[in-house]
């Protein structure tokens, strides 16, 4: 069969870092064809590349059998070429039919839409109502305007990137019917993933990337996930190893009947949260990104604060009314889901972004000078331990893949030592050596008597490091439960909440 | 034609564009002049190497850019942490006449106190007039460019005021002017002869602070955090409203004190009209000055000599006075333009 999308020593470089060297690829019509490739192995810049957001260096992109350019992404979009990202681009003010006619070409965007729309989702199983604003929407909702956007031009390839880092376990299971039924009628997928395992029941082909380079390719059915992730590593791949269960110890953090309206008018109110963190322990909190877990973090890291100080004490101190700073300097790290912008200042150095977090417990400031070189040192130091791939620590944070930056983000606050440690999806776009070094740095860290809360939308995650596990759907949050007493299934129904529960009722019943 | 972001963005462009915007003035300069019928290149030699080819020239180019750049040092702490500070000409107004009415009001005292007294009163008064735009866009979230700007037309009418009463030479025949300053409330020159002064060094001395503060200081790190990503200064517990305070307050005080130094060096006294827009133009130095303390300096220097070429050119070609702000204008635009085109790339369809 003639390859739909061959790529031959296709090259990108970027200043101090050779993204693709000389990559080869062949994706044939209908083939769900898996990139596998640690953080920084040049996958996102391989996709861009294809979906014309970069041009390659060097090399050639041949189309149904004829070597092409693409320049711009609506040249590939004209070619049948379709992107879903792992950030979407919608307006939440906008209703469905008006976000998906904004990013559509012109002829399309014309009247009946609204029907199309209807047609469309229905016939792939992507139920959808064009009149429904987005802010109304889930997360797993978002995604479906954007599948349907790209579905709507009849693309022939069909690239996407990391689509079930979103998605419960019910809705993913959802989204591999509808691939596998585009992959049925000939279209191709390009699809990058960290989770393995689906890749393993899902993709038809994997190519594996290595610093840029193209290591091997296989046939994920035939492989064992760790074999994945050692062909991707090049080396053998360590499993955080997860404790015994510790006896409980005091508590060490403390929130009371929390309960806040939004300041964002979409955001979500928080209503009633209480639980405790206690020495050595890592509790987990499950659900789907957008039930208030932002709107947590922003009141546990003090970004937001209460009126009332007592709701959040931390070893015996009222600390709701406080900011980020007095919080860090009692012990608090915490980690924000926005790595670019919020985590982290895309256009400075690495550096400096150690010191944003770090300056006050790691004594890097005298009489209100930074320390240039106690900083540096500092950045080296979280850059090694965390083996992120950089150039230096004089290169901006925005030059990182996003995988390493997450490393940088997680490991400077580890690094400090704290007494607490808040992180909202901690291993984010990282790939799988890297999420289990990151898995074994908390634990570790909880072994040393440091109180973890990890929030994360990743069941797997949750449950190789959690003592315990609640839930937060639309700004409440459940009981905890002790890990070892509850089940992936039973966490990914307390996510889909009440009004999708009858829905995975029925589906578990069929 | 359609405009399109470019994915990468060239560092060696974002510096080499003020240069390119200078080149690029010179030749629409010369275009211009052409037009108009004369010799371009006398016309440009009249505007931009005859003003400065005498000692004098080049005294009087350290007289123009002290004000500039002392005002662009100080609005570049606000532009870079996104506080837009329109009002730098109000608070120079204020602060000047803070400052003058110390000076009148120790008529004749003979103190050295009386000079540094005079340049604290004057950033004291300009902080006092940048306090109120502060204050509206802290509390109560009001665009400050508006507010500043038009404060600007408040401080002028003030001067108007009381330049046509209590400020007024009692002795001066009914002139809108003061009495002039006596010696203790004169800046001491810097060369003899000419009338370059002390507040030149001054503003080296800034310059200099500037770029230690805004590169190796907590403050500095603060503003930059802000200004490009206002969420990560939020992570880090920085405050918002605080640097929103401390932009008008350095801008404030740095406008007030290029007040007292116009008053107490070249005029000598409160005259009517004290800056010839000194404020706004300060506003196109910080920028072609890429918001760098180090950029500020040589772009005030530029500047400054748009003013003297123009003055010059009136005087020896007989060309309106509106030619300095044409030329000041089109720098701005060839600077804007270039930064557009570093940021995205024309493409013709």
């Amino acid at each position: 069969m003639q390859p739909l999308l061959s790529l031959r020593k296709l090259r990108k470089e970027f200043p101090g870092c050779l993204a693709n060297d000389d990559i080869d690829l062949d994706v044939l019509p209908g083939e769900i064809h898996a990139l596998l490739g640690e953080n920084g192995a040049g996958k996102s810049t391989l996709v861009k590349m294809i979906y014309g957001v970069l041009t390659p260096d060097n090399g050639e992109m041949i189309w149904n059998g004829k070597p092409i350019g693409i320049e711009t992404p609506s040249a590939a979009r004209s070619l049948g070429i379709g992107m879903v990202f792992q950030h979407f681009s919608l307006f939440e003010a906008l209703t469905v039919s008006e976000n998906i006619s904004l990013g559509i070409p012109k002829e399309l965007a014309s009247s009946g839409l609204d029907q199309r729309i209807i047609d469309v989702s229905k016939s792939y199983g992507l139920p959808l109502d064009p009149h429904r604003e987005v802010h109304s929407l889930s997360v797993g909702e978002r995604q479906r305007i954007e599948i349907v956007r790209c579905l709507l031009q009849n693309p022939k390839l069909l690239i996407m990137d990391e689509p079930t880092s979103v998605l419960t376990p019910q809705e993913a299971n959802k989204l591999f019917e509808t691939l596998k039924r585009l992959s049925s009628e000939g279209v191709a997928i390009l699809y990058i993933s960290h989770r393995l395992e689906e890749i393993r029941n899902l993709c038809h082909k994997a190519t594996i990337l290595r610093l840029g380079r193209v290591v091997s390719d296989c046939d994920p059915s035939r492989e064992s996930a760790r074999g994945l992730a050692e062909m991707m590593m090049g080396s053998d791949l360590t499993l955080p190893e997860k404790r015994a269960v510790n006896e409980p110890g005091p508590v060490r953090f403390r929130v009371s009947s929390l309960s806040m309206l939004p300041k964002d008018p979409f955001g979500v109110p928080l209503r009633d949260i209480s639980f405790d963190l206690r020495d050595g322990e890592i509790l987990g909190v499950g659900g789907l990104a957008g039930n208030g877990q932002t709107e947590l973090m922003d009141m546990l890291s003090g970004e937001s604060r209460s009126d009332t100080p007592d709701v959040i004490v931390m070893e015996g101190k009222p600390v709701g009314s406080l900011g980020p700073r007095e919080r860090r300097g009692l012990g608090l790290g915490f980690v924000p889901e926005e790595r670019l912008g919020h985590g982290a200042v895309p256009d400075m150095t690495l550096w400096e972004n150690g010191f944003l977090s770090a300056m006050g417990r790691q004594g890097l400031m005298q009489n209100g000078f930074i320390k240039v070189g106690k900083s540096v040192d500092f950045a080296v130091s979280v850059v090694h331990r965390f083996n992120v791939k950089t150039t230096g620590v004089d290169h901006n944070a925005s030059s990182l893949s996003g995988g390493n930056l997450q490393k940088f983000i997680v490991g400077r606050e580890i690094e400090q030592n704290p007494r607490v440690l808040i992180v909202l999806q901690p291993t984010w776009g990282v790939d799988a050596g890297s999420a289990a070094a990151i898995h074994q740095e908390l634990l570790d860290l909880a072994a040393n008597g440091t109180a973890v809360l990890v929030i994360s939308q990743d069941l797997d995650e949750l449950f190789a490091v959690s003592d315990r596990i609640s839930v937060m759907c639309e700004g409440c949050l459940s009981e905890a439960t002790p890990a070892s007493e509850t089940t992936v299934e039973q966490i990914g129904l307390l996510m889909g909440g009440h009004q999708h529960a009858g829905e995975n009722m029925e589906k578990a019943a069929s | 034609m359609r405009i399109e972001a470019r994915t990468e963005i060239s560092k060696t462009m974002i510096y080499a564009a003020p240069i390119i915007a200078v080149v690029l003035t010179m030749i629409a300069g010369l275009a211009l002049f052409e037009i108009m019928g004369r010799n371009p290149v006398d016309a440009l030699y009249t505007f931009f190497v005859e003003p400065v080819s005498s000692l004098d020239g080049l005294a009087e180019l350290g007289v123009k850019a002290t004000p500039l750049i002392l005002i662009a040092i100080g609005l570049s702490f606000g532009f870079r942490a996104n506080v837009w500070n329109i009002g730098a000409e109000g608070q120079l107004t204020i602060g000047a006449l803070a400052g003058s009415t110390l000076a009148l009001a120790y008529f004749n005292v003979d103190s050295p106190l009386l000079l540094p007294g005079m340049i604290f009163v004057s950033a004291l008064g300009g902080m006092a007039w940048a306090a109120i735009p502060a204050f509206l866009k802290t509390r109560f979230n009001a665009n400050e460019i508006l507010t500043s700007l038009m404060l600007t037309y408040v401080g002028l009418l003030i001067l108007s005021l009381l330049i046509h009463g209590p400020m007024k030479d009692p002795d001066g025949m009914n002139f809108p002017e003061s009495r002039m300053f006596h010696d203790a409330a004169l800046l001491p020159n810097l060369v003899e002869g000419t009338r370059l002064h002390i507040g030149f060094l001054i503003v080296i001395g800034v310059v200099a602070t500037a770029w230690v503060i805004l590169g190796r200081h907590i403050i500095g790190f603060q503003i930059r955090v802000i200004g490009m990503a206002p969420r990560a200064a939020s992570f880090a517990g920085f405050s918002q409203d605080k640097i929103v305070w401390l932009s008008f307050m350095v801008a404030g005080a740095a406008a007030g004190v290029a007040g007292i130094f116009e008053v107490a060096g070249p005029l000598g006294q409160v005259v009517p009209v004290i800056s010839p827009g000194y404020g706004f133009t300060a506003i196109i130095v910080a920028f072609v000055g890429r918001l760098h303390p180090v950029g500020i300096f040589f772009a005030g220097l530029v500047m400054a000599l748009s003013y003297l070429g123009g003055e010059n050119a009136q005087i020896e070609m007989n060309m309106p006075n509106a030619v300095i702000g044409v030329f000041q204008g089109m720098l701005l635009f060839f600077l804007l333009g270039c930064d557009v085109l570093i940021k995205y790339r024309l493409r013709f369809m």
